[in-house]
């Protein structure tokens, strides 16, 4: 016993030192693996406030670029509540009985990353604006990640840009669909996998979120096909897709809330209530 | 003493706001960052309580990670080289060090420039084998080392001259 108590004593910088370490490598391989609970982030009272603070001076410096982007985005809804004006009103005279699936949340970037191979943001809307995980977040131009933690007040956002996130997608053209995955090189760049070899897709082929998981509705634009190989066996393409986003400018997004996600998640697996 | 504690929160302080703040936003040529924080590891008095100074170097590391959001990455490298710190002044200051009467304000240049070195590549190495965490990419580590390394090493060496306390 005395013997042990001495080893301790003698040794004490060396074992707290592989403490430590062992407690870090920990928090690293949370941090790699999809969505464990990770006890640290920087959505919390802390780092979410000094980023705020951070974010409310260089707002400025991009003022113009985020205008010109979002009267452009008015401008396409515009056109397309117009268009639509004259169809829906024979049938929908009662306004009530028209619920929406979707639910639109508009939230700023606070913290943008794009340069890891585990890329994070971080943004201003959290719990108290009911935004919970696995939320879809969009910019006026595309897909930009799924939320992963939230705290009061912030959420962070996996982004598309982190070779974790995994996101259905397809081919606007032929329909058929495959995962996006990033394999962290440029962030200009990410990765369309798994699609069946008889699609054939063309240099320039639109590339949009499949709905076929609950988290983004059919149709958001993505990117468009940059090139394509076949993989090895000849089976699937591989396809590099460049996307719409700038993911090193972007300021307002919005969060997508599925209010039928429990009822779709309960159908596909019943065994989890 | 006291005004040993206080230079030293300070520096966390400042040094801490200034990395997460500017210098991580900087990916020079797409993704080369220069992490100059470690400073407050290597200039943390010769004569300390190790056991202090290695839990002082996790909390410089966790806060980081809460940051930038990268788990534990940066908490692991910064208390490996806390640990490896004794060693590394021993083989670049020798007698100095024995005898516990080094300056970082009075070392020769050259000294310096060795000690700042080893400890600045083997955090980077540490800090991006765990970032990538992919055997396969050893190269993209590798490469990655090398450049943010230069940057830490210039921008340290310049930090160290500019805030250099006069020396009578």
């Amino acid at each position: 016993m005395q013997q042990i108590i001495n080893f301790i004593l003698r040794n004490k910088s060396f074992l707290l030192y592989i403490l430590l370490f062992f407690i870090s490598i920990v928090f690293t391989i949370q941090n790699h693996s999809y969505q464990k609970s990770k006890f640290v982030n920087s959505a919390n009272f802390l780092s979410g406030g000094i980023y705020t603070k951070a974010n409310n001076i260089s707002q400025y410096f991009g003022l113009k670029e985020q205008n010109n982007l979002l009267q452009e985005e008015n401008n396409q809804l515009k056109s397309a509540l117009y268009n639509l004006e004259g169809k829906t009103k024979t049938s929908f005279l009662d306004s009530l009985s028209f619920t929406s699936i979707y639910n639109f949340t508009p939230a700023i970037v606070i913290k943008n990353n794009y340069t890891l191979s585990t890329n994070i943001l971080l943004i201003d809307k959290g719990k108290r604006d009911s935004i919970k995980q696995d939320f879809g977040v969009i910019t006026s131009k595309g897909i930009l990640g799924i939320i992963d933690k939230t705290s009061t007040k912030y959420a962070t956002v996996l982004s598309i840009l982190n070779t974790k996130s995994k996101i259905s997608a397809q081919l606007k053209r032929t329909n058929d669909f495959g995962t996006l995955k990033w394999n962290g090189k440029t962030p200009e760049l990410v990765q369309l996998v798994d699609i069946p070899s008889k699609a054939k897709p063309i240099q320039g082929d639109t590339i949009i979120t499949s709905g076929r998981s609950a988290i983004f509705p059919k149709g958001i634009p993505i990117g468009i096909v940059k090139d394509f190989k076949l993989d090895a066996a000849e089976d699937f393409y591989e396809i590099n897709v460049a996307l719409f986003n700038d993911m090193t400018t972007i300021e307002h997004v919005y969060v997508i809330e599925n209010k039928d996600t429990k009822e779709i998640n309960n159908l596909l697996n019943p065994a989890d209530e | 003493m006291n005004s040993v504690i206080s230079s030293n929160a300070i520096r966390f302080i400042v040094l801490v706001l200034s990395q997460i703040l500017v210098l991580s936003h900087i990916n020079f040529l797409g993704y080369i960052n220069p992490y100059i924080y470690i400073l407050f590891i290597l200039l943390f008095p010769v004569k300390n309580n190790r056991m202090v100074f290695l839990l002082l170097s996790f909390l410089l590391g966790i806060t980081l990670d809460m940051f930038l959001d990268s788990g534990g990455m940066h908490a692991a490298a910064c208390v490996t080289i806390a640990f490896i710190r004794p060693a590394v002044l021993k083989f670049c200051f020798g007698a100095a060090y024995e005898h516990q009467t080094i300056k970082f304000n009075q070392i020769e240049f050259g000294a310096k420039l060795t000690y700042l070195s080893i400890l600045t590549v083997l955090h980077h190495l540490i800090l991006f084998l765990l970032e990538v965490f992919n055997f396969s990419q050893i190269i993209l580590v590798l490469q990655k080392t090398l450049f943010s390394s230069i940057f830490t090493i210039i921008l340290s060496v310049l930090v160290t001259t500019i805030f250099r306390r006069k020396t009578k």
